[in-house]
C-alpha cells in the first residue's frame, strides 16, 4: 500500500511518502488512520484530529468508511484550498 | 474536450481565448475567470502545492460535470502551482458556448467546484519568513453546495 501525505500533513508526518504493509484488520480508510498515529510521535500529530483530515483512495476523495486494500493508493492531507 | 492544465508558467489569457474559437462559427460567448494572488494579512508569496495526477482527474472530472450541464463548445482550465507573488494569476477558467447564459453560468460552477473539489493547497509567505497554511473556508463549501 502506498500512503501519500500533502501539505501541513506531510509536514507533520515528517515525510511525503512510504510503502507499507498493514495487517488484515485494516479494512478502511479509518482503520488506516488508526493504525498509521501509531507508527511515531509525527504520525500521531498529523491524525491527532481525523476531523481535519481529507483522504483519498486510488486518487478518488474517499471517506473514513471506504475501503482501503493492499495494492491501493492512499493519499492524506488537510481540507483542499485551490482556485 | 476541455484543456486542462496544471503548471508552474504563467498563462495568456488571450492566446487561450483566441484557440477555443479558433476555426469554429458556432460559439456565441467565451466567459473568463482569472483568479489573482492578493497581498492580505501583508503576504509576501503564496506556495501552491498539488497531488499529481489526481488533480488533473479531478479537474477533468469537474470539467465532463460542466459539459454534462450546460451546452459547452470549450472549456479551458489552468491552475498554476508552485511561488506566486502577490499580483500573479493563479487560476484561468475559460467556458465557450453558443449563449452568454450557458458560458456564464458554467463558469462560475467550475470555479466554486474547482475551489472545494481539486487538490490544492495554499501556502502563505510572510515578510519575517514565517508561513502560514491557507485555511479552507466555510464560504466556499457553500459556494460549491448553491449548483
Amino acid at each position: 500500500m502506498r500512503i501519500l501525505y500533502f501539505a501541513w500533513v506531510r509536514q507533520k508526518v515528517g515525510i511525503a511518502e512510504e510503502v507499507l504493509s498493514p495487517p488484515a484488520e485494516v479494512r478502511d480508510v479509518a482503520g488506516l488512520v488508526q493504525w498509521l498515529s501509531a507508527r511515531s510521535p509525527g504520525h500521531a500529530e498529523a491524525f491527532a484530529q481525523p476531523r481535519q483530515i481529507r483522504a483519498a483512495v486510488n486518487q478518488e476523495f474517499a471517506q473514513p468508511d471506504s475501503p482501503v486494500a493492499a495494492n491501493d493508493e492512499i493519499a492524506f492531507f488537510p481540507p483542499v484550498t485551490g482556485g | 474536450m476541455p484543456r486542462i492544465s496544471v503548471q508552474e508558467a504563467i498563462f495568456d489569457l488571450a492566446a487561450e481565448s483566441a484557440a477555443l474559437s479558433a476555426g469554429r462559427d458556432d460559439i456565441g460567448g467565451i466567459a473568463s475567470f482569472v483568479g489573482i494572488c492578493r497581498a492580505d494579512d501583508g503576504i509576501t508569496a503564496m506556495v501552491l502545492e498539488h497531488y499529481p495526477g489526481m488533480t488533473e482527474k479531478a479537474l477533468a472530472g469537474i470539467a465532463a460535470e460542466a459539459e454534462r450541464r450546460w451546452p459547452l463548445t470549450g472549456c479551458t482550465i489552468i491552475h498554476r502551482v508552485g511561488r506566486l507573488e502577490p499580483g500573479a494569476p493563479i487560476v484561468l477558467v475559460l467556458t465557450a458556448s453558443a449563449h452568454r447564459s450557458a458560458a456564464l453560468e458554467s463558469c462560475a460552477f467550475l470555479i466554486d467546484w474547482l475551489k472545494t473539489g481539486a487538490p490544492f493547497w495554499k501556502r502563505e509567505e510572510f515578510a519575517d519568513g514565517t508561513t502560514r497554511w491557507v485555511e479552507a473556508r466555510a464560504e466556499d463549501e457553500a459556494a460549491t453546495s448553491r449548483w
